[in-house]
């Protein structure tokens, strides 16, 4: 069975769009998420196979609306409730910030 | 999996993020700057334009590099560890006859120390749904139109193993230096969806 990041072949995603002297990263919050998954990953927080997987498994809705970077965070959400490092609650409540 | 909800802009959730983390004690302040700094400084395309003209100006390196790409390119000082898991390299060379060009269909594998940060088209639905069922159009789009005889070639990366597009060295190069010839290798080259 396949996921919804498993598109080849598939037809429909239009035109490819290629930026002309492309930064690495368009944000710092990108470059600070792509630092994060290095963190966790090394830190033995979750693995690398994981990580891969809570991206191919978001909501196929959720995957395609989402950009890269967005996905990542989504991901690394996901694996520290599942891994119970916070609470849900803890990562949405941005009262204090 | 936990529902995502939230309307907060992205920004601020991953400094509340970075936030907890920090106070649980799983990132040290300052530490992501000095990973990203690091990073960038390391991998760039600029390595595989080295792999490049060393092939194109040794022919026993470049006979090797197909063979044995993890091992060979040890000899520039390259490396695919590094990362977060050792990965294989596969290099493929084109010829007058046969193009290759890289996609990961999944997702987004990329020789990353060799190439840098992948750009964000190698990631977009787009190229890899499309490039593995009409490479020709695509690579017509990239403005790189191939003569109809050439097969072309298109290599599905993986979490194991990641692949590198020697190009065909341009004519009238003869007489360039390794580094000159290094100078003339552009990342898409690298990937297979530009000429060099």
């Amino acid at each position: 069975m396949s996921r919804i990041n498993d598109v080849g072949g598939m037809y429909g995603f239009g035109q490819i769009v290629a930026e002309q002297d492309e930064p690495p990263f368009h944000a710092d919050w990108e470059a600070h998420v792509f630092a994060l998954n290095s963190t966790l990953v090394r830190q033995g927080v979750y693995q690398i196979d994981e990580f891969r997987d809570a991206v191919e498994r978001l909501p196929p809705g959720q995957y395609l609306a989402s950009s890269y970077y967005q996905r990542w965070f989504l991901a690394i959400r996901a694996l520290l409730i599942e891994k119970g490092v916070f609470t849900e609650e803890e990562l949405d409540d941005l009262r204090d910030g | 999996m936990s529902g995502d909800h939230s309307d907060a802009p992205i920004a601020a959730r991953v400094r509340h993020l970075e936030r907890l983390l920090e106070e649980r004690g799983l990132v040290i302040p300052g530490a992501l700057d000095e990973t990203l700094a690091a990073y960038l400084n390391r991998a760039s395309p600029a390595n595989g334009a080295r792999i490049v003209a060393r092939a194109w100006t040794d022919p026993d390196f470049g006979a090797r590099l197909l063979a044995d790409a993890p091992a060979v390119i040890a000899e520039l000082d390259l490396s695919m560890r590094g990362g977060l898991q050792v990965q294989d390299l596969q290099v493929v060379a084109n010829t007058d006859r046969e193009h290759n060009v890289v996609v990961c269909t999944l997702c987004s594998c990329y020789p990353l120390a060799l190439l840098g940060p992948s750009p964000t088209w190698y990631k977009s639905e787009s190229y890899r749904s499309r490039v593995v069922r009409e490479p020709r159009e695509v690579l017509r789009e990239f403005g790189f139109e191939l003569r109809p005889e050439v097969e072309i070639k298109v290599w599905d990366a993986n979490a194991e193993t990641r692949y590198l597009v020697v190009p065909n060295r341009p004519p009238g190069t003869e007489n360039l230096a390794e580094e000159q010839l290094a100078a003339l290798v552009t990342r898409n080259g690298l990937i297979g969806t530009a000429p060099v």
